[in-house]
């Protein structure tokens, strides 16, 4: 039987896997995308599955939003690294140190 | 109800309208001319529709079934919020044109980030918290890196977007975990599940991902990281942009976030925002000091002033809260003039932003050094400028509900951070002799910069006369 602490320990463990994937990943910037929108993913199965728990249709819809901003996100972080790319010729991670913070 | 509802949200409606329309014309009349004459445009728009807003009577109104709330705080924040962004597209129009960067979508994306702060400052509703947020991060993503064959302006919209998406992601899962365990993403709903059942650990960590989240947008001290690589990137007028209007629907939106939905949760916000502020204030001033390019040093400057502002919000008064809302007023003032002299640091007809080109700029032009020596100064809080009483105003609340440690940490760090904005000052009157500023300055930015010397000056007469209205806004904010 699944549970709701099952869905709540995969988000979790999406979420978490998300953020070590911007933090430790010193390859490419892609990667950090896709770690963005698996972050996003997590979110989306703690709110579904809340919405399912709780019998309220809430969750579902701000599931639906959190989609279509996440497609517009990933729309402008691909061309942000497109003229990225067009400047500095390559896209890993540890090239992206123009300006030391 | 549907009309009433659109009626209420009609500024952001036609906003929004506004700026399709903007991207039509602009992409259908592909003449330079006409790019410039929307940039004009889109100034008086601002300013129509903040008097629209100004106009209306504030009164308690809630729009789509809650998911909005107009009260008199929102109310103020967007007339602002409208005020400086028209201000700002006026004072860049210079700089875009010299850099060639004059096109329409600098002011449909202003436009659109535009309305999204308008969201934010009142949304009432987790829901359309999130979306007013992305629609300003969004656009915001983009015109950091508007100046496409530029890699410094490239390099600062990637990292803003991946270090803001990632905060969006840690706003998002406190969301997920508010909703699953109150069972709703309204404000007041939540308010009062929290009130009845108490504050189980579920919303707790909700509640710290949520301020995680919202630290990033105020760039407050863990997460501030982007600040001074976004603000030293961008074009400056972009920079103007960030330092003045985005903090201002972030720390309006925070203060709605801990006030309503988490005010029964105060003892547990105090802590973080404790933390919060203390370690902005130490590292914005310390940090400072050390910068060579003056984008930068805006940037800690700016880290170290939201660390001032949220003592207001740690307070949890009505007391604190309209000393936050005086003295974003005041930090919004004194950025004005500091950016409108900014924009125009150029020699040779090249923009430079070293520290160092600003030796001995009061024999370039007496007048206009002074002005700037005035408004950094207020910037310090030097005692007989408007920026002083901001901070006392900020000390005194939280002195007020027994906040001392944290008065402390800000008068010595205001005290440090006075080193880097007196060698600014020390430098404009006698830094050493080196090529010196070009001395041109288009009409709008002398008057910006005289104007906010003048305010900062005379504002401490009777703080621009704001001090009532304010403290009448925070107290039904909070009653």
């Amino acid at each position: 039987m699944i549970t709701l602490n099952h869905y709540l320990f995969l988000g979790a463990l999406l979420f978490v896997i998300g953020i070590f994937g911007i933090f430790l990943n010193r390859k490419n910037v892609i990667v950090m995308l896709m770690s963005i929108e698996l972050i996003l993913l997590a979110v989306n199965v703690n709110f579904i599955a809340f919405s399912v728990y709780l019998g309220d249709l809430v969750g579902q819809v701000f599931t639906l939003f959190i989609l279509t901003v996440a497609a517009a996100e990933a729309a402008i972080g691909l061309a942000i690294i497109v003229c990225f790319f067009r400047n500095r010729g390559t896209i890993a991670v540890e090239d992206v140190n123009v300006m030391k913070g | 109800m549907l009309i009433d509802s659109l009626v209420a949200l009609s500024p952001e409606i036609m906003l929004s309208i506004y700026s399709m329309v903007v991207v039509m014309v602009g992409v259908f009349s592909k003449t330079k001319s006409m790019d410039v004459s929307l940039l004009w445009l889109s100034c008086l728009m601002f300013c129509f529709i903040s008097l629209i807003i100004a106009l209306t009577e504030p009164s308690d109104i809630y729009a789509f079934n809650g998911a909005f709330k107009l009260d008199g705080f929102s109310q103020f924040f967007k007339i602002v919020i409208l005020l400086s962004s028209g201000l700002i597209l006026a004072m860049s129009k210079d700089y875009l044109s010299r850099y060639n960067l004059l096109n329409f979508e600098y002011s449909a994306l202003i436009c659109l980030s535009v309305v999204g702060m308008m969201i934010m400052v009142s949304a009432s509703n987790l829901m359309a918290v999130y979306l007013g947020l992305e629609l300003q991060s969004l656009s915001l993503y983009v015109i950091a890196a508007f100046r496409r064959d530029s890699l410094k302006s490239t390099e600062a919209g990637l990292k803003y977007f991946v270090l803001g998406a990632l905060s969006s992601g840690l706003f998002l899962y406190g969301a997920s975990l508010v909703y699953g365990f109150t069972g709703t993403t309204g404000f007041e709903e939540i308010s009062g599940v929290i009130l009845d059942e108490g504050l189980s650990t579920g919303v707790l960590f909700g509640l710290i991902f949520i301020l995680g989240g919202m630290a990033f947008k105020v760039s407050a001290v863990p997460f501030h990281m982007w600040t001074p690589d976004v603000y030293e990137g961008s074009p400056t007028p972009v920079t103007t942009f960030f330092a003045i209007v985005p903090k201002l629907a972030a720390i309006a939106m925070l203060a709605r976030l801990l006030f309503v939905p988490f005010g029964n949760a105060i003892s547990e916000w105090q802590q973080i925002l404790v933390f919060l502020s203390i370690s902005s204030m130490l590292i914005g001033s310390i940090a400072a000091i050390g910068q060579s390019n003056i984008k930068r040093l805006m940037a800690y400057s700016s880290i170290s002033h939201i660390g001032f502002a949220l003592i207001g919000l740690t307070v949890g008064s009505s007391e604190g809260l309209s000393a936050v809302i005086i003295y974003m007023f005041i930090y919004v003032i004194a950025n004005f003039g500091v950016f409108a002299f900014i924009l125009n640091m150029q020699r040779d007809g090249v923009s430079v932003t070293d520290i160092s080109s600003l030796s001995l700029y009061s024999r370039v032009n007496s007048i206009r050094a002074f002005c700037l020596s005035l408004i950094i100064l207020s910037l310090a809080g030097l005692p007989p400028l408007v920026g002083f009483f901001g901070k006392v105003f900020i000390f005194k609340a939280a002195i007020n509900s027994g906040f001392v440690p944290l008065v402390i940490v800000g008068g010595l760090s205001s005290v440090i951070g006075a080193f880097y904005y007196l060698r600014m000052v020390y430098l404009i009157y006698f830094g050493e002799v080196s090529d010196r500023l070009g001395g041109s300055m288009p009409f709008i930015n002398q008057v910006v910069l005289t104007t906010s010397a003048i305010a900062v000056t005379l504002g401490s007469i009777n703080l621009f006369g704001i001090q009532g209205f304010v403290s009448v806004i925070s107290t039904t904010f909070l009653g």
